[in-house]
């Protein structure tokens, strides 16, 4: 072991990412102290300026194998970056459409950008995360700003609601983790994934298992699956749509990378174990996705159904085995994102004469009122459905794979069959803009609305897959360091 | 010169050529050069309407032309795959494309449909870019499903092909359009999800996702019988959906009533052929146990779908919806002839596709042809239009002959062939499709009864106006290959021959 000092001076170099994060997170607070409101513009900026380039800052400082940080509390490796790269972009783009949306509602206060920047560090030390301390510090880092970015709108009743109920389902659910953790530190004497592997290798008994099981219902609650989704859709509707455009993509990354990491490390022996739970987790959370959403008239409602339900198609290729089921479940992740955060920027877009609107109806007609957005928002709902010919497609394509490669037959049939039924309310969406009578014309698009949706759909067009053919290496080179 | 030796030096001069990619995505290139003026040229006006027809037009005769320089360099006496062009790319798949009898006959098929389609669209106003944007999509899809040599890009184009179908009928179409363009987008999805699943268990089962290695494993090793029948199955939910079987068949009739024009010819002239081109492609040489296993299974559907829907087609009061049901029982004589598993069945099938596809495509046009001028497509509202419109009542009812299968139209070698296939392996199912033959002339026959003979009742037709220049170019070429497929058959049957043959001998392969 290395002496604390000289560690330290390892380590901080490779986390250049995360103290961008952090040091934006304290200027900013200096210069809104200073500043107030008026500088809401600049940080929401400087804002995405650092989130993004602590994604990119991630991805150029990616080592070529692991490297342990801080005495063993993290790691940096391909994982790591995988991840950190979406969660900075991801998280880039939600503040640039709140960044928007505030100052039209004439609402900008300044502790937006950095409550978000906040939560983006807690995910950067979440999918670093190599020992139970860490991981519990970066998941309630997290948690913490999100529980107040749900509530941002104050004087409002449902913003209120479905901040105090996050606070409240969450707070649970954060108890479990760290009660699961208690287990399994007692019953392996160690806090550290590496030693907790050994420990389990030699067999560890009825407790550890237990405490596996708690600390897994406790990320599904995180990631939102089912039957751990009661808050989803009453959080998702409440919220600010940017807040909700966040929740629905960062912090599923960083849950699922979680997952992935105490799955696959400190537990890789009790495979068989945590399969049974992950698969049901999986098939739960497809179907009640699916099923769900077919009646919801709000979007804000109906995309946290489907978020649900694509969780449950990551949880199946997490399920799949080292092989291929995480390699697959990034990648469903990465296609996802882009197309998830597209579709809010679309619903941001709806508003006329100011005023937003968000249920089915309000996008009646839209491809003659607004050709181009009814386009971009057709190609990303096909995406994020799965239809070929865009990236969704390969997403399913490949956990398929992966389930069926692991002998989970079953549950790639089930997931096929919920497709379908997720289809009927993707298509209810285009129905609404193709279909309909056209109602009022929207407001133009904003600048950052219209850049956000033209590159998430850029993202998911077949052209470009075709050349992201790279990205299945980087994943796989990525989940081959980590594991 | 001769022109032989034009012909090879062509042959020649275009073997470098990715001539299958180039008559591939030709179409979806024009779709962009549509999106491109219409972003520059904002606003309905009319001028820029009949700009986005012609250049759609143009766009799809040169997709023809490009097509035929294929089948110049497509040698017919080669029973491999041709013209094959292989990239490979991420996840263990590639960008494989190759054509066979089978699929370059279906390509021209696709092709030759197109530009008629786009004539017979002329009369669509509403956000006609839109239209013809999805149109070319359309027809790059399908020509990519038949170039496919890569059994996820088959996938890829095979269910790529519902969006711009599910737009065209849920916006162009009739009063229920969205209840059709719904139950047709997720019928045909469900079914072929399953085949998604199957597809992904087969490249896990064989280590390759390339058609023609597929065929060789199923040859040389094959798979195992007990685990055939459930990938025959999972195919089989995806091609009977498409093509359609019964019972599975019930989203055609609503989709075709309430698809435009255009669409409902694509429908039925190519998108169900999707149906039969899988089963020729995979299921039979692929499964060949399971298919011996189902084959009587696949008889008695075929032989219920031929007389249940010749009977229900009789009792029709729409024009478009007995077409339609005609269809269903057209498309059992293919499925009857495929799974005869006879070289005569199987080259019947081809050719019952082939015929098929220009006879119903030809058929729906000349419902679109009153449609335009009444916009009614019920039977009753019609009838002694051959006084007014003594053309149009001559080229019905040659389309019409053809789809009772009169010897000398193309309906007649398609029919023939696999009733004599089907003769060889079940005395019963041919006899049950001979009764199909009378039955179909029955409801073809009595429908024009009804539309163009006797006299005029209805004073609205005082007026109807018989077929103009626009109409005469559409319907021309789909008479010339009528007649000369009907005439000349071996034409046709020469070219699909080793396509045949290779899928013949592959399911006999494998007689228990």
């Amino acid at each position: 072991m290395m002496q604390p000092m000289q560690d330290l001076l390892v380590s901080l170099p490779l986390v250049r990412a995360e103290l961008l994060l952090a040091g934006f997170a304290l200027v900013g607070v200096l210069i809104g102290a200073w500043g107030g409101d008026r500088v809401f513009g600049l940080l929401s900026a400087l804002g995405v300026a650092a989130l993004a380039g602590a994604g990119l800052w991630a991805v150029i400082d990616a080592p070529v194998a692991p490297a342990q940080i801080f005495q063993g509390a993290m790691v940096i490796d391909g994982l790591g970056v995988f991840a950190k790269a979406l969660i900075g972009f991801s998280a880039a783009a939600a503040l640039a459409l709140g960044a928007d949306h505030f100052a039209r509602d004439k609402d900008p206060r300044f502790e937006f950008p950095i409550m978000l920047a906040l939560a983006a560090l807690g995910m950067f030390v979440m999918v670093s995360a190599q020992d139970l301390i860490s991981l519990y510090v970066g998941v309630e880092l997290q948690s913490l700003c999100a529980y107040v970015l749900a509530a941002w709108r104050r004087d409002d009743a449902l913003s209120s609601e479905a901040g105090l109920k996050y606070f409240v389902l969450s707070a649970i659910a954060s108890g479990l983790l760290l009660f699961g953790a208690s287990f399994v530190y007692g019953f392996t004497g160690s806090i550290h994934f590496d030693a907790i592997a050994s420990a389990a290798a030699e067999g560890g008994g009825v407790g550890l298992l237990f405490g596996l099981v708690l600390m897994l219902c406790a990320l599904a609650f995180k990631m939102s699956a089912a039957p751990f989704h009661m808050w989803t859709p009453d959080v998702y509707e409440g919220a600010p749509t940017p807040v909700t455009a966040f929740f629905a993509a960062a912090p599923k990354v960083a849950a699922v990378v979680l997952m992935a990491r105490v799955l696959y490390e400190p537990f890789a022996g009790f495979e068989p174990q945590w399969r049974q739970v992950v698969v049901a987790l999986s098939a739960i959370s497809m179907v009640w996705g699916s099923v769900g959403a077919l009646m919801q008239t709000n979007l804000k409602r109906l995309m946290a159904y489907s978020s649900i339900g694509n969780m449950g198609f990551v949880l199946m290729g997490l399920a799949s085995g080292v092989a291929e089921g995480p390699a697959s479940a990034l990648i469903y992740l990465a296609f996802y994102l882009p197309a998830n955060i597209g579709i809010f920027a679309l619903i941001l877009a709806m508003r006329r004469n100011g005023v937003p609107g968000e249920t089915v109806e309000d996008l009646a007609g839209m491809a003659r009122s607004r050709p181009w957005m009814a386009g971009l928002l057709t190609v990303l709902l096909f995406s994020i459905a799965g239809i070929p010919p865009f990236a969704g497609f390969i997403g399913k394509f490949l956990v398929f794979r992966a389930a069926i490669d692991a002998g989970l037959i079953w549950l790639a049939v089930l997931g096929g069959v919920a497709a379908v039924v997720a289809a009927g309310y993707y298509l209810r969406l285009l129905s609404s803009v193709w279909f309909s009578a056209p109602a009022p014309r929207f407001d133009p698009a904003s600048f950052p609305i219209a850049a956000v949706a033209t590159a998430a759909t850029a993202l998911v067009f077949p052209i470009l897959v075709l050349t992201l053919g790279s990205l299945q290496s980087w994943a796989e080179a990525a989940v081959r360091m980590s594991f | 010169m001769n022109w032989l030796e034009m012909v090879s030096g062509l042959r020649e001069f275009l073997r470098d050529w990715p001539l299958l990619s180039i008559v591939t995505f030709l179409p979806a290139a024009g779709a962009l050069l549509v999106l491109g003026a219409r972003a520059s040229l904002p606003g309905e006006n009319p001028g820029f309407d009949r700009g986005v027809r012609l250049i759609t037009l143009i766009v799809t005769i040169v997709t023809f032309i490009a097509s035929l320089l294929a089948f110049a360099v497509f040698d017919p006496s080669d029973s491999a795959y041709q013209m094959v062009e292989s990239t490979p790319w991420a996840f263990g798949l590639a960008y494989r494309l190759g054509v066979d009898g089978l699929a370059m006959s279906l390509i021209l098929l696709t092709t030759f449909l197109t530009p008629l389609c786009i004539l017979a669209s002329w009369s669509i106003e509403k956000q006609v870019a839109s239209y013809m944007v999805l149109f070319l999509i359309l027809e790059t899809l399908m020509i990519g499903v038949f170039c496919a040599q890569d059994i996820v890009l088959f996938y890829f184009f095979f269910e790529a092909g519902l969006i711009p179908m599910f737009i065209l009928i849920g916006v162009w179409g009739g009063a229920r359009r969205v209840y059709a363009a719904f139950k047709f987008f997720l019928y045909t999805l469900l079914g072929s999800i399953l085949m998604l699943v199957a597809i992904v268990a087969m490249i896990a089962i064989a280590g390759t996702s390339n058609i023609e290695a597929l065929a060789a494993y199923a040859r040389d090793t094959g798979f195992d019988p007990n685990v055939q029948i459930w990938l025959w199955l999972a195919f089989f939910a995806s091609f009977a959906v498409k093509l359609p079987m019964w019972p599975v068949h019930t989203w055609l009739p609503d989709a075709h009533v309430e698809a435009p024009t255009a669409a409902s010819v694509v429908l039925a002239a190519i998108l169900l052929k999707m149906g039969g081109y899988g089963f020729l492609r995979f299921s039979l040489p692929m499964f060949p146990d399971a298919s011996h296993f189902f084959t009587p299974m696949m008889f008695a559907l075929s032989v219920v779908a031929i007389v249940w829907a010749s009977l229900v087609a009789f009792r029709q009061l729409d024009m478009k919806k007995l077409i339609a049901y005609s269809s269903v029982a057209h498309m059992g004589f293919v499925t009857l002839g495929i799974f005869s598993g006879t070289m005569l069945g199987i080259q019947g099938a081809i050719f019952q596709m082939l015929s098929h596809g220009i006879i119903s495509g030809a058929l729906f046009l000349c419902v679109g042809v009153v449609y335009d001028r009444m916009h009614t497509r019920e039977i009753a509202f019609y009838g002694g239009l051959v006084h007014r419109m003594p053309v149009y009542a001559a080229v019905f009812m040659l389309f019409t002959l053809g789809n009772v299968g009169l010897p000398g139209t193309s309906g007649f070698p398609g029919e023939i062939l696999t009733m004599v296939g089907a003769f060889q392996v079940s005395v019963w199912a041919a006899a049950g499709a001979c009764l199909g033959v009378i039955f179909s002339a029955a409801y073809a026959l009595t429908l024009y009864r009804k539309v163009t003979l006797g006299v005029i009742e209805n004073p609205k037709l005082a007026g109807i106006a018989d077929m103009e220049a626009r109409e005469w170019i559409t319907f021309g070429p789909l008479i010339v290959a009528t007649l000369i497929m009907g005439l000349a058959p071996s034409l046709v049957l020469d070219f699909t021959n080793a396509s045949a043959q290779a899928v013949a001998s592959a399911f006999s392969g494998a007689e228990p």
